[in-house]
């Protein structure tokens, strides 16, 4: 069964291949290794790339394989940040509150280490209560547990109610894409718990982990992070590849006529949907202890759309293109934001990037759009004729 | 312009000079200095003022011979409003272009965003912004006002001045706010006001449904109480509020407003025409009469265009840069534990008047203004204290009360004078 | 030596001047008070001001209230008026004009405490004077200010006064005054009484200052005018707190007086015999602190038992400051009839305010109604057809100063400019894309990006000054309670307009029809020979350019920023979903909904607007669940898929 299945999708083995050749190129130049010829902050951008790409392909399949622009899977991506960012915040101020702790005259009682916690936590934003949210917070199990499970069940619910009502096509897009208003409203309201604006910050710093110098933690979390890609590829391929691939292609075309087949649709798609979001989910819980800091701001609609935006430029309808768009778009977003490309002086006027590069992208996916409907992924195609699956 | 050539001409001469000298060991490389503020998205229009100031006084300093004999370069990165890209720009700086100090941040979150890796990387940051306290990193240096600063001398005002015995405490729905709030609601109750007579609202940023609101403060004064705002509302959202409070016809007289987020910068969205006589408290105003002020204005309008305005923050830097330059020369050296230690007693000029001194616990002692708003989008100072000593703990809520930052005596942010413990030497993010 | 002659000359211009009394004389006396006066102390220099009786008093307060006087550096003040560098000069006794470098001169800028107290002595000099304005300003400063002594001379002014707005103004404060200050109880409860049906603020504050009350506590029911007599055991730890405060029970002790006591009495590592690494359990401190009080090294613990005997023991009251029963009683009872009426009037004025809402919901949506809702082609560059309106407007102002006429001009204009990005947009990009709606998804939003970043770089990140004219500027107010903004009317108004002009369009023109008919079935409708290519682009003009006259009115009353399209493209979609696709009623219907649901939810958790709007979306997405087709469904084959 395996061996049919890499059989039937070479391009597996050659991204798997690829994958694991550049992690090892990476491992050898990276600071942890000696060589230091790429920097710390570099193999960070790396790492999170590559689970960027991971949340693309979970895209791409719920988009270009099952046809539901969710405008809502990067706000499942910034609840698994969320999840995993509260053990670490969590565990990191117990181990300074004992700490600190340590010398008292009297030894603290549970109360008082855990109203010390909630200070330390939530003084910043002027609260020092424990909110219900945050009771499994001590333990990491749960917490990882959460990282799946929260977004599942979320996915799972509001797929179930989207998805029975039969809201199709560009409804749920808006309806989804209200979702995630909602959901980053809600992380916003100091209320809620989980620090409003400055949400979780310091996620960097690894609980037990102390020791170890961040050069190396970050290529820990980039291993971590290549496997993950590779795992939730294979898996997805294998999921798109069968006949259960077939199903849900089918009903991307015609979802009435796979109905009329006697198929349960409602069922397929929650099962995509809510797959997609968990894997999305992990990619976040992956990424947010690369960037340091997660807020509301992550998980804003827009952020979303940018996430339809890479596997539309890359190529919709096939794993790698997913891969490609989100790692060249989100790359040249931070090269052309940082200052680094040079800017274009036209005489009259000069061209700064850091100010035209949205424009350039607004306008290069408009044109992607139109012209190029099969995105990057498309040149593939034309390398070796007819083969593919692209719409 | 003539300004500008003259400068431009002294840099070079300057900069010719340093090469006829390159055999002086010491300035093998120049000193970099690192400017970490959005030049695009939301915090662009604040921030990029602020590297324009930074350029401006890097280049006023090269001008007058840099720094230990040293050229000072300008490393200028764009972290976009982007709270994450923050930490990964701050890395940069400090790990591929190796700068000695940093300049930077406006908002709560990018200042959180950073503070582990400046500590981390032992850098240096001077954060420009008044903020919320709560807050002591032995690598950072707060230039801004602490809420001591500004918030708790306005309602003062309020209680002496202006008789206020009713508040409206409106804000964004933000960390500065609230825990500014937070400050507020307890040190109005210590000064006798009934937890009752304590309105507060928060807002989403951007808000512009103002109405519902505004009617609500007007409402406070049916027990006959004199009523007054005191609103952290920030930016954007400003604008509806104050058309909303004009065409409420709510005038300064019958209801006060004292705005802590609202500067000359966003007064220029505005037809002020309305709001005159309505408050802010900073720690500088453009308005503000020295010599020392007139100098900056008029350089920084020949360096940035003729009206431009400057504001609180920009005299931020301006103290934050000289006495960092006067510390490097002190110590002799750009090495972070250095500097800091030649930090701490550091004095320069206020663009007020007076003198701005640097604390242990990394925050200036800065006189605090008060200004009323005029028809031209500028303030009236109509009062000016002394000069009061940064708090980065605040007095007023029971959790804090107990906590010092001494950095040059006790080698300690955070330290719990009651156990007499230092609870944690890194800053809490 | 020529400084000395001088001071010397001014010393005796002074001493000179004293002696005949000039109000230079008063001032420099209270030199000091004057240059930097605060609220509370000004008091005694303006009292020997007025008490000059001079007549220069009048204008030298108003000046000084309103920042024109000056002090020499000698000393000596001026009234003062600035211009390039130089300021002319008025002697404040003599009138006499003269001009000076103003380096030598520092302006006073009393602070509006300050400028309420000297407002309040310039009443008895303006109450009488035959300016209109200055009565007016008296009678503004007696309304800030109230106190008893005004009573009497407004009492007086009322039979003078010919202007007959004000005479009104001046009764209705006379009633106040009399409520509060008049001698006679009857005076006092006549007008008490006649202030029943008052919803004003100032009423309300008169019957409320009657009706001060103080809170007590005692251990038996005190003498006085008692308000009333309170349950302790409602909220028993702040009645408890009371007690304490009047040093008629010992404190509690809390966890941090207890973990106190504790440390202060560790012997050799142990606490009343307890070993102290035993105390991270609050059983074990419980005990350790017991067995202390038991020793008497502590005070006994306050238990709940001892807390609610102590309450019970005592009586807690409220005690009216007014000690006359009749007073209070009448106040009371005018305050309850004056409650309800406010409470039904903060219900219209909550109306009205989502009414307002809605409509600006309204005009948002209008636009997509057209495109989304009749077209079905989804536009999330709609946002920022709205801010190409805004911005339209604000460059329209910078071109043409006065306001009403730029506005007059801006909204046409406005039209114009988001018709023809409307139509370029439909013909380069929608138009090739009718058969992949969620592609046109995505291609807007490029669109929407790239317009939002060149609206940055051309006007700056920073709100731009949109203003509405003076007749637009004030707000209808019918009571101090229902008020609701000119603007906000006009664009209430606005919306009803587009309203009738849409559905106009659409049910009774040629064009209407012929939109219909190419939205219901291209094939047919051109083989009728409409040209469907020309309709859609007219069609998604139209609604293009509604957006840029929404963005005007939006402009006008909020702001201009680069970003507020994307404020409401979310909702915008939203009002049209939840109303209904395909109607214009149903965004109608939407827009009512998500107004007054939000202003519902606002009002049941007042403190939190980010909350209300949260929960709104939340009941939105339910809603659509449940009812996908929204309010104002389609029904049979017009309803389509």
């Amino acid at each position: 069964m395996e061996r049919s299945f890499i059989a039937k999708n070479p391009s597996v083995l050659w991204f798997l291949l690829g994958l694991a050749g550049f992690t090892i190129v990476i491992t050898i130049l990276s600071e942890a290794s000696g060589a230091a010829l790429i920097s710390t902050s570099f193999v960070k951008t790396l790492g999170k790339t590559l689970c960027l790409c991971l949340v693309a392909i979970a895209m791409d399949v719920v988009w270009g394989y099952c046809g539901i622009l969710s405008l809502g899977h990067f706000a499942f991506f910034g609840i698994g940040g969320y999840a995993i960012g509260m053990w670490l915040m969590y565990a990191r101020t117990e181990d300074i509150v004992i700490a600190s702790l340590e010398n008292a005259t009297l030894p603290p009682t549970p109360d008082e280490i855990t109203n010390a916690i909630g200070t330390q936590i939530f003084g910043v934003v002027g609260s020092s209560d424990f909110p219900m949210i945050w009771a499994f917070s001590h333990s990491l199990t749960l917490q990882l547990l959460a990282v799946a499970l929260v977004p599942g069940l979320l996915a799972l619910v509001f797929g179930w109610l989207a998805f029975r009502s039969r809201v199709t096509g560009v409804y749920l897009s808006i309806l989804t894409q209200a979702m995630t208003l909602a959901l980053s409203l809600y992380f916003f309201q100091n209320d809620t718990g989980l620090r409003g604006n400055n949400g979780l910050s310091g996620l960097q710093n690894i609980p037990g982990l102390e020791a170890v110098s961040q050069a190396t933690l970050s290529l820990w979390f980039f291993w971590a992070s290549a496997f993950a890609l590779g795992v939730g590829y294979v898996l997805f391929a294998w999921i798109t590849a069968g006949k259960l691939g077939s199903v849900i292609r089918a009903i991307r075309d015609n979802e009435a006529r796979v109905r009329f087949l006697g198929y349960h649709v409602e069922s397929y798609k929650l099962f995509v949907f809510t797959i997609t979001a968990i894997i999305a989910a992990i990619a976040g819980a992956l990424y947010y202890p690369q960037a340091g800091i997660i807020n509301p701001a992550e998980i804003a609609p827009i952020a979303s759309i940018y996430l339809a935006v890479w596997v539309a430029i890359g190529g919709r309808g096939r794993l790698y293109g997913a891969v490609i768009g989100a790692a060249v778009v989100s790359l040249m977003s931070s090269w052309f934001t940082g200052g680094k490309a040079p800017d274009i002086n036209l005489g009259f006027y000069v061209i700064g990037w850091t100010d035209w590069w949205l424009v350039l992208l607004g306008l290069t996916f408009v044109a992607v759009t139109l012209f190029f409907p099969k995105g990057i992924g498309g040149l593939f195609d034309l390398l070796q004729p007819r083969k593919g699956d692209a719409p | 312009m003539i300004n500008r050539k003259t400068l431009l001409a002294s840099l070079c001469a300057t900069s010719l000079f340093a090469l006829s000298t390159v055999a002086h060991a010491d300035c093998a490389e120049p000193v970099k200095v690192g400017v970490l503020h959005s030049l695009s998205g939301t915090m662009a229009i604040s921030e990029t003022t602020l590297k324009d100031t930074m350029l401006m006084l890097i280049e006023q300093q090269n001008a007058a011979g840099g720094v230990l004999g040293c050229q000072i370069e300008a490393v200028v990165v764009d972290p976009a409003s982007d709270w994450p890209l923050f930490a990964e720009k701050a890395r940069e700086l400090l790990t591929v272009n190796k700068v000695d100090v940093i300049f930077g941040n406006w908002t709560s979150v990018s200042r959180k965003s950073v503070l582990p890796v400046i500590e981390e990387l032992n850098g240096l940051l001077f954060y420009p912004v008044q903020y919320e306290g709560e807050e002591s990193s032995r690598n950072v240096f707060y230039t801004g006002a602490a809420p001591n600063q500004q918030a708790i001398p306005a309602v003062d005002y309020f209680l002496e001045e202006l008789g206020v015995e009713k508040f409206a405490l409106l804000g964004t729905d933000y960390v500065y706010p609230r825990t500014t709030n937070n400050i507020l609601e307890q040190y109005l109750q210590d000064k006798g006001i009934a937890s009752g007579d304590i309105f507060v609202n928060y807002t989403p940023f951007g808000q512009s449904d103002w109405a519902t609101i505004v009617s609500d403060v007007v409402a406070l004064g049916e027990d006959g109480k004199q009523v007054g705002v005191i609103s952290t509302i920030n930016g954007d959202a400003n604008i509806g509020f104050y058309k909303e409070l004009a065409a409420a016809g709510i005038s300064a007289d019958d209801i006060p407003v004292v705005a802590f987020s609202v500067g000359e910068e966003e007064l220029s969205g505005l037809d002020t025409t309305n709001l005159v006589g309505h408050l802010a408290a900073w720690n500088y105003f453009m308005s503000a009469e020295s010599d020392a002020n007139t100098a900056f204005i008029e350089a920084w309008q020949a360096f940035a265009g003729e009206g431009r305005v400057t504001n609180d923050p920009m005299e931020a830097h301006y103290i934050g840069f000289n006495m960092w330059v006067a510390a490097v020369e002190a110590a002799g050296t750009t090495d972070v534990d250095a500097v800091r230690a030649a930090m701490y007693g550091q004095e320069f000029p206020n663009l007020t008047g007076g003198t701005a001194v640097m604390l242990p616990n990394h925050h200036l002692a800065k006189p605090v203004l008060i200004g009323e708003i005029t028809a031209d989008g500028q303030f009236d100072i109509i009062s000016q204290t002394s000069e009061v000593r940064g708090d980065a703990w605040t007095d007023f809520l029971p959790a804090s009360a107990v906590l010092v930052s001494d950095w040059k005596n006790l080698g300690c942010g955070m330290y719990n004078t009651e156990t007499e413990t230092c609870v944690q030497l890194t800053s809490n993010y | 030596m020529r400084h000395t002659i001088l001071a010397l000359m001014i010393l005796l211009g002074t001493a000179l001047a004293a002696s005949a009394q000039t109000l230079q004389s008063i001032l420099q006396a209270h030199g000091e008070e004057i240059a930097s006066p605060s609220r509370n102390s000004v008091g005694v220099a303006l009292g020997d001001i007025v008490a000059s009786g001079l007549p220069q008093t009048t204008d030298f307060l108003e000046q000084w209230a309103e920042k024109n006087v000056w002090q020499r550096d000698d000393g000596m003040f001026f009234i003062g008026a600035e211009g390039e560098g130089l300021l002319t000069l008025t002697d404040i006794d003599t009138g006499a004009q003269s001009a000076d470098a103003s380096a030598e001169y520092y302006q006073l800028k009393p602070n509006g405490g300050v400028r309420r107290v000297i407002g309040t002595a310039l009443v008895q000099f303006q109450l009488l004077d035959p300016d209109l304005t200055r009565r007016e300003t008296a009678v503004a400063s007696i309304a800030r200010r109230p106190e008893a002594a005004q009573l009497a001379p407004l009492m007086a002014s009322i039979d003078g006064e010919v202007d007959a707005d004000l005479k009104a103004r001046k009764i209705q404060l006379a009633n106040f005054l009399s409520a509060r200050f008049a001698e006679s109880p009857m005076n006092r409860i006549a007008a008490i009484n006649s202030l029943a049906t008052d919803t004003s603020v100032e009423a309300r504050a008169v019957l409320n200052q009657i009706l001060t009350k103080s809170p007590g506590v005692s251990d038996r029911a005190p003498d006085g005018n008692i308000a009333a007599i309170l349950d302790p055991f409602i909220d028993p730890d702040r009645s408890y707190a009371a007690l304490v405060a009047a040093n008629l029970a010992p404190a509690r002790q809390s966890a941090a007086d207890i973990k106190e006591a504790l440390e202060a009495n560790i012997i050799g590592g142990r606490i009343a015999d307890l070993p102290v690494a035993q105390m991270d359990d609050p059983a074990n401190r419980a005990a350790a602190y017991a067995a202390l009080a038991a020793r008497g090294a502590v005070p006994t613990l306050v238990t709940d038992e001892a807390r609610n005997a102590a309450l019970s023991a005592h009586v807690f009251y409220e005690l009216y400051a007014t000690p006359n029963a009749d007073i209070t009683t009448a106040a009371a009872t005018a305050l309850a009839s004056v409650e309800t009426r406010v409470a039904s009037a903060q219900a219209v004025d909550l109306t009205l305010d989502a009414l307002s809402l809605a409509s600006i919901f309204f005009l948002a949506a209008i636009g997509l109604a057209i495109t989304f809702g009749v077209m079905g082609v989804i536009n999330m560059a709609h946002g920022e057809f709205i801010m190409m309106g805004a911005y339209t407007g604000y460059v329209v102002q910078l071109f043409i100063p006065n306001y009403t006429v730029s506005i007059v001009v801006a909204l046409p204009l406005a039209f114009a400019v988001t018709f023809a990005a409307g139509v370029v947009m439909e013909r380069l990009v929608i138009r090739r894309l009718y058969h992949r709606p969620l592609e046109t998804l995505l291609a807007t939003f490029g669109i929407s990006i790239a317009l939002q970043q060149i609206a940055k770089n051309i006007f700056g990140t920073q709100a731009r000054p949109l203003t509405s004219p003076d007749w637009l500027a004030g707000a209808f107010v019918v009571n101090d309670v229902i008020r609701i903004s000119f603007i906000r009317i006009a664009i209430f108004a606005m919306a009803l307009i587009f309203l009738a002009l849409i559905l106009y369009i659409l049910k009774r023109t040629r064009l209407g029809l012929e939109v219909r008919a190419v939205t219901q079935n291209p094939g047919m409708a051109s083989s009728m020979g409409i040209n469907p290519n020309r309709i859609n682009m007219m069609t998604f003009g139209l609604g293009s350019g509604i957006a840029g006259i929404a963005g005007v009115a939006i402009g006008l009353y909020a702001k201009v920023t680069s970003e507020m399209g994307s404020d409401y493209i979310v909702q915008s979609f939203m009002t049209v979903v939840v109303g209904g696709v395909g109607n214009v009623w149903g965004t109608l219907a939407g827009a009512a909904m998500i107004g007054f649901g939000q202003k519902g939810i606002e009002w049941l958790n007042p403190s939190n607007t980010l909350a209300a709007q949260t929960y709104m979306i939340l009941f939105v997405i339910l809603f659509i669940q449940f009812r996908p087709k929204g309010i104002v469904a389609l029904k049979g084959r017009a309803a389509g898929d």
